[in-house]
C-alpha cells in the first residue's frame, strides 16, 4: 500500500518536477486495484480520464507552466458530485448510469488547481445515513477493521484516504457526513461554514445544510483543500460573495491566548474512552498557550430532533424529481402516475423512502406548525445558543461521534441508534457553522478517536489554527504509545 | 404549544400517497413504527413554547442575490435527451397523464 | 344576468414576462423554438442544479407592481410541491405568503376601480402535448413534454373580489392586459400564451347578501372566453341553486368548443403543497432607491394617455363618445403618441383621432413603427384639401405597408395631383346642369343638398375631388 503522503507535499514534488503526476496516480490506482475490492470505497474509478489529466500535469511542469496548488493529486469524489460525462449516482438505484450533462463548480475549481480525479466514492443513498450501508451498491469497510462500518454518509471518501487510495477526497456534510466518517476512519474531515463553498453540481439533500469539504489526512491539506475549492459563485445564490478563503497561510499561527471551551453537552452521552481523548485534546490546547473553560450551550440538546424535520423536509421536496421522466430509472406503468410511484418505490431504497416520508409529514396539512416551523425555531435558539458561548470562546472542542466505529448491521434495524450517532455534528450544520474533526488517538477496540472543533461562521482561519495544534499533539501521542489499530 | 398526534398507519399510507410512494403492508407496519419513534423524539421540539422565537430557515442573512438578464449556456438537445428512459419527437415522452395540473 | 342574482368575479391573471431569460437560468425565453432546445440542467431540474432570481424579471415585476399601484415589499420565494411531468422538479418556485407586490388597484376605462391583492412573481412549467386522435388528456394514449418554457418568468396578477359582471370582468383583463404592455413587461399575446387567467364566480341573491361558495375556472385564454365562461359559469350556479341544490366548491375548465364549463376536482381533492421556503434562493429586499428608479422609468398608463387624449379633444370641443371610443382603441393599441404629435403639428384633433383609430390601427404593428413626421405631413395635405380623404388614406396604407416614406411623393406615384381649379368649376358647373330642381332649392337655402353635388362630382372624377373645394365652388356659384 502507498504510504500516505501529504497532498502539499506531492503537489510541492510534482511541482518542482520530483515527481510525476503519472507515477504518482499509478502509485495509487495500485493501492485501489489491490484493496479495493475489500474496502470498496468506490462506486466507479475513472482510470483512464485520471491519466489524461495526470499526464497534462506532467506536460504542463515540463513546459515550465503552473499547474496550479494541487497539481497531479489525486483526488476522490464523493458520488453526489456533477461529473460531466461521468455517471453520478449518489449510491442509488434510482440514478443508476445517469451521467450528468455538466461538472460541479467544485470538480471545476479542482480541475483548474491541477487535481487528478480518480473516481466517485461510496456513500449512504442520497448522503442519508452514518454508516454507509445505505448504498445500492453494497457498504463500504472500515479500513482499521473491515468488519467494522467506516461512517457516512462520505464513508466511502473517508475510508479512501484512510487506506490511501488517495491523498485527499471530497465529501458533503449535512448532519455530520464528513466529520463522522472521518473520525471513525481516523482522517481529517472538515465542514465549512455554510455559504463558503459552492453547492453548484452537489445534488441536494437538505439545500440549507449541505456543505461540501475535504477529507485528507492532514490539517494542513484540508486548509489547502479548502483555500481551492471555497469561494464565490454566482451559480449558488446562498454562496456567499467573499474573496476567495487564504487559511492556509495562517495555519502555523498558534492558539496562545485563545479560549478554548469544552463543550459540556457534546461529552454527556460519549464513551468513556472517547471522552478521555477529548480532554487530552483540551490539555494540549492548554500546553499550547490557549485557556480553557467548560462550557454548556443546552440548546444542542434540541438539535437531532430539530434536524431530523428539517433535513427530511428539505429532501423530500429536493427528492420529488426522481420521477422517471427526464433521466435516470424508470420502472413502466399505465399511467404517469403510477409509473413515477413505481420508479421511486423500486429505485429508492428503505432510508431514503423513510426521510422522505418524515418530512412529506413533517410538512404537511395540520403538521406543519408542530414540527416543521417549530424545528426552525428551535434553529434559531441553536444559533443563539452559540452567540452565547462564543462570547467567550475562540473554539468549542468536544468528541467528533460518542463512540468509535460500530460493526456493520449494528444499528441497521433502528435508525433513531443511527441517528444518535450524529448528535455532535447536527447543531454546527443548523447554525451553518464550521467545524472539523480530527483523529486524537485510539479508543479502548484500538480503533480510531476523532476530536471535534467547532467554530463561528467563517472564523476556518481560528478553526484550523486550533486543529492543527491538535493534530500536532496527537502525531507526538501516536508516537509515544504502541500498538492498536492494524494500520 | 403544539400537541403532537401520534403517528397512525393511515397517516404513513397517506403521506406515502403524496410522496408517490408505494408501500408493501409489511413496509406500512414497520415504518409506522420507525417514523413514530423519530417523531416522538422529536416531541421535545413540538412541545416547546417558541411563540416568540423567529424561525431561522437561512442560518446565512444574505439578500439581493441576483444575476443580470444575460444568455447563458444551454445543454445541447441530444445530450439531454439521451438521458431520458422514453424520447418521441424530440420531446421527453410519460404515459398517458390522468388528469390536469393542480 | 338572471333577474335579481348578482354575480361576485375575482381574476387570476398569469403574465409571462418578456425577459431575455427565464427566472432562474440563462435559457432563453423565446415561444415557439424547436422542443427542448432552450433548457439547461436548472429549467430540466437536473440534480445538483441551482437556481438564481434574474434582476430584469424582479424589475418588471417591480414595474408592474408599481403600475397596479401596489405597495413593493420585501418578499420571498416558496416552493410548491406537486408531482406533474412538466413541472422540472416536482415543485414550482412562487411567492406564497411574502409576495413582491400587495395591496394595489386598477382604475378601468369607465372609472371603476378594482382592488389588486398581490401580484407575485413565480416560474412557469414545461408544455406537455397528447398523442392520440383529439389532442386532449382526456383519451391520449401517452403525452410528449417540451421544457422550453419550464422557468419562464411569470406575475400572477390576483384581483379583489370586486368585478359583478362579465362585461366588467372583460373590461379588467382588456385594461389590465394595457397595463402590462404600457409596463414593457408583457407582450400580451393572449393568443399564445402570454396572458391566462384563471375566474373565480360566486352568485348570490342580492348585494346585501354575503358571498357563495365559489368555484374557479381554468383556462382562459382570451377576453372572449372570460365573458362567455363567467356568464356560463354563473347561470349553472343560479340553475342549481333555484333547483334547490348547493353549490360546491370546485376547479373548473371552460371547454370553448362545448361552450362549457367542466369539473376537474372538487374540494376534497384540493392538493396538499406543503409550502416551505425555497432554501435555495434568498430574500428579496428592494430598497427605496431601487424602487424608484423602477418607478422614474416607468412610462405613461393607459389612464393617464386616456386622459392626456381627453383633455386635447376637451379644448378642442370634440367630445363625443365616438370619440371616447376612439381614445380608448388608440391606446390600447400604443398608438396615442401619434395622435398627441399629429395635434402638436397642427392637423385638427378629429382628424388625427380618426385617421388613427380607424386606418393606422388596421396595422397597428406598422403603426407604432410609423415616422410621426411623415404622419404629421400626410394628414397636413388631407387638411388642407391638397388630398382628398379617399386619396390620404391610401397614401397612409402605403405609407404602413412600407414602413415609412415620403407622403407627397406617393401622393405623386400615385397620381394623387390635386385638381386644378378649373377643372373643378367645369365638373361642378356640370353637376348643376343635371341637377336643375337641386341647384334651385339649394340656392333657396337647402344647405344639405350640397351632397348631392359632391357626390355627382366625386362619381364623376372618381373620388379626386376634395369636398370642402366642391362645397366652396357651390357657395361662390350661389353668390
Ligand atoms: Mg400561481
Ligand atoms: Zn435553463
Amino acid at each position: 500500500m502507498t504510504p500516505p503522503r501529504s497532498a502539499l507535499g506531492l503537489a510541492a514534488a510534482i511541482r518542482n518536477g520530483e515527481a510525476s503526476a503519472v507515477e504518482v496516480l499509478d502509485d495509487y490506482l495500485a493501492a485501489i486495484d489491490a484493496h479495493d475490492g475489500e474496502i470498496h470505497a468506490f462506486n466507479l474509478v475513472t482510470r483512464d480520464a485520471a491519466r489524461a489529466q495526470a499526464t497534462i500535469v506532467d506536460q504542463l511542469v515540463a513546459s515550465g507552466g503552473d499547474p496550479g496548488l494541487l497539481a497531479g493529486v489525486p483526488v476522490a469524489l464523493k458520488d453526489n458530485l456533477c461529473t460531466r460525462g461521468v455517471p453520478t449516482t449518489c449510491s442509488s438505484r434510482i440514478l443508476d448510469g445517469w451521467r450528468p450533462p455538466y461538472d460541479a463548480t467544485v470538480v471545476t475549481r479542482l480541475g483548474e488547481a491541477g487535481a487528478v480525479m480518480v473516481g466517485k466514492t461510496n456513500m449512504d443513498e442520497f448522503a442519508m445515513g452514518s454508516s454507509t450501508e445505505n448504498s445500492a451498491f453494497g457498504p463500504t469497510r472500515n479500513p482499521h477493521d473491515t468488519s467494522r462500518v467506516p461512517g457516512g454518509s462520505s464513508g466511502g471518501s473517508a475510508a479512501a484516504v484512510a487506506v490511501g487510495f488517495a491523498p485527499v477526497a471530497l465529501g458533503t456534510d449535512t448532519g455530520g457526513s464528513i466529520r463522522q466518517p472521518a473520525a471513525l476512519c481516523g482522517v481529517v474531515g472538515m465542514k465549512p461554514t455554510y455559504g463558503t463553498v459552492s453547492r453548484y453540481g452537489l445534488v441536494a439533500f437538505a439545500s440549507s445544510l449541505d456543505q461540501i469539504g475535504p477529507l485528507t489526512t492532514t490539517v494542513a491539506d484540508a486548509a489547502l483543500v479548502f483555500d481551492v475549492i471555497g469561494g464565490h459563485d454566482p451559480a449558488d445564490s446562498t454562496c456567499l460573495d467573499r474573496p476567495a478563503p487564504r487559511v492556509l497561510s495562517a495555519l502555523d499561527e498558534g492558539i496562545q491566548g485563545m479560549t478554548v471551551g469544552v463543550l459540556t453537552e457534546f461529552l454527556e452521552g460519549a464513551d468513556a474512552d472517547v471522552v478521555a481523548r477529548t480532554r487530552q485534546a483540551a490539555e494540549a490546547c492548554a500546553a499550547a498557550g490557549a485557556r480553557l473553560e467548560e462550557i454548556s450551550v443546552p440548546e444542542v440538546r434540541l438539535g437531532l430532533s430539530a434536524y431530523y424535520l428539517i433535513a427530511p423536509a428539505e429532501a423530500s421536496s429536493n427528492l420529488a424529481r426522481y420521477d422517471g421522466v427526464r433521466f435516470g430509472l424508470r420502472v413502466d406503468a399505465e399511467d404517469t402516475m403510477a409509473m413515477n410511484t413505481a420508479t421511486r418505490s423500486a429505485g429508492f431504497g428503505a432510508e431514503v423512502k423513510r426521510r422522505i416520508m418524515l418530512g412529506t409529514y413533517a410538512l404537511s396539512a395540520g403538521y406543519m406548525d408542530a414540527y416543521y416551523s417549530q424545528a426552525l425555531r428551535v434553529r434559531t435558539k441553536i444559533i443563539e445558543g452559540f452567540e452565547r458561548a462564543y462570547r467567550r470562546c475562540d473554539v468549542l472542542l468536544g468528541p467528533t461521534t460518542p463512540s468509535t466505529a460500530f460493526p456493520i448491521g449494528a444499528k441497521v434495524g433502528d435508525p433513531m441508534t443511527m441517528y444518535l450517532s450524529d448528535v455532535c455534528t447536527i447543531p454546527s450544520n443548523l447554525a451553518g457553522h464550521p467545524a472539523i474533526s480530527i483523529p486524537f488517538g485510539r479508543g479502548d477496540d484500538g480503533l480510531p478517536v476523532g476530536v471535534q472543533l467547532l467554530a463561528p461562521a467563517l472564523a476556518e482561519s481560528t478553526l484550523l489554527r486550533a486543529a492543527a495544534v491538535i493534530e500536532a499533539a496527537a502525531v507526538i501521542e501516536a508516537a509515544a504509545s504502541t500498538g492498536g489499530g492494524r494500520t | 404549544m403544539v400537541d403532537t398526534p401520534r403517528l397512525t398507519r393511515e397517516d404513513v399510507a397517506h403521506v406515502a400517497g403524496l410522496a408517490r410512494l408505494h408501500l408493501s403492508d409489511e413496509e406500512l407496519d414497520l415504518f409506522t413504527g420507525q417514523l413514530a419513534v423519530v417523531l416522538d423524539h422529536a416531541a421535545d421540539v413540538a412541545l416547546l413554547d417558541l411563540a416568540d422565537v423567529p424561525p431561522t430557515a437561512h442560518a446565512m442573512a444574505v439578500i439581493n442575490v441576483l444575476r443580470p438578464d444575460i444568455p447563458g449556456q444551454t445543454v445541447d438537445r441530444e445530450e439531454v435527451l439521451a438521458a431520458a428512459p422514453s424520447v418521441e419527437d424530440h420531446r421527453f415522452r410519460v404515459p398517458r397523464i390522468l388528469g390536469e395540473a393542480p | 344576468m338572471t333577474d335579481g342574482w348578482v354575480m361576485v368575479i375575482g381574476l387570476e391573471v398569469h403574465c409571462e414576462l418578456k425577459t431575455t431569460t427565464k427566472l432562474f437560468c440563462g435559457c432563453p425565453n423565446m415561444f415557439g423554438n424547436e422542443p427542448n432546445t432552450n433548457v439547461c440542467p436548472v429549467c430540466l431540474g437536473l440534480p445538483g442544479s441551482l437556481p438564481v432570481l434574474n434582476q430584469k424579471a424582479v424589475e418588471m415585476a417591480m414595474a408592474i407592481g408599481t403600475a397596479l399601484n401596489c405597495e413593493i415589499r420585501p418578499s420571498t420565494f416558496h416552493r410548491k410541491n406537486y408531482f406533474y411531468p412538466d413541472q422540472a422538479k416536482d415543485y414550482q418556485i412562487s411567492q406564497y405568503d411574502e409576495p413582491i407586490n400587495v395591496d394595489g388597484w386598477l382604475e378601468l376605462p369607465d372609472g371603476f376601480r378594482v382592488g389588486i391583492e398581490r401580484a407575485h412573481m413565480e416560474e412557469d412549467t414545461g408544455k406537455t402535448t397528447h398523442a392520440g386522435v383529439t389532442g386532449r388528456i382526456h383519451g391520449a394514449d401517452y403525452s410528449l413534454v417540451d421544457y422550453n418554457r419550464s422557468g419562464v418568468p411569470l406575475v400572477e396578477i390576483v384581483s379583489c373580489p370586486d368585478l359583478r359582471t362579465s362585461a366588467q370582468a372583460r373590461a379588467y383583463v382588456t385594461e389590465l392586459r394595457s397595463v402590462l404592455v404600457a409596463t414593457g413587461a408583457s407582450d400580451g399575446k393572449m393568443e399564445e400564451g402570454s396572458m391566462r387567467v384563471d375566474a373565480n364566480v360566486s352568485v348570490r341573491r342580492s348585494a346585501d347578501d354575503p358571498f357563495g361558495t365559489r368555484c374557479e375556472i381554468k383556462n382562459l385564454n382570451s377576453v372572449r372566453s372570460v365573458g362567455r365562461a363567467i356568464d356560463y359559469e354563473a347561470g349553472r350556479q343560479i340553475a342549481l341553486i333555484e333547483s334547490g341544490e348547493q353549490i360546491m366548491q370546485q376547479t373548473r375548465h371552460w371547454d370553448e368548443d362545448a361552450s362549457r364549463t367542466v369539473m376537474l376536482r372538487s374540494k376534497e381533492d384540493a392538493y396538499d403543497y406543503r409550502y416551505f421556503l425555497e432554501p435555495d434562493l434568498v430574500p428579496l429586499v428592494p430598497d427605496s432607491d431601487w424602487k424608484e428608479a423602477v418607478a422614474d422609468a416607468l412610462g405613461m398608463m393607459p389612464a393617464q394617455r386616456r386622459a392626456r387624449l381627453a383633455d386635447l379633444l376637451r379644448d378642442a370641443g370634440n367630445v363625443t363618445d365616438a370619440r371616447t371610443e376612439q381614445v380608448a382603441t388608440v391606446v390600447d393599441l400604443g398608438l396615442d403618441d401619434l395622435v398627441v404629435e399629429a395635434i402638436a403639428g397642427g392637423i385638427p384633433t378629429a382628424l388625427a383621432l380618426a385617421r388613427t383609430a380607424n386606418e393606422a390601427a388596421a396595422d397597428p404593428e406598422a403603426a407604432r413603427q410609423l415616422d410621426p413626421g411623415s404622419f404629421v405631413t400626410l394628414l397636413s395635405m388631407e387638411a388642407a384639401g391638397t388630398l382628398s380623404s379617399t386619396q390620404a388614406k391610401t397614401v397612409l396604407a402605403e405609407l404602413l405597408a412600407a414602413g415609412g416614406g415620403d407622403p407627397s411623393a406617393i401622393a405623386r406615384e400615385k397620381g394623387f395631383e390635386a385638381m386644378s381649379d378649373n377643372l373643378l368649376s367645369v365638373t361642378v358647373a356640370h353637376a348643376i346642369e343635371g341637377n336643375p330642381d337641386e341647384w334651385a332649392r339649394y340656392c333657396a337655402g337647402e344647405d344639405k343638398l350640397a351632397q348631392v353635388f359632391i357626390g355627382q362630382v366625386m362619381k364623376s372624377t372618381r373620388g379626386q375631388a376634395n369636398g370642402k373645394a366642391v362645397v366652396a365652388e357651390l357657395q361662390r356659384l350661389r353668390g
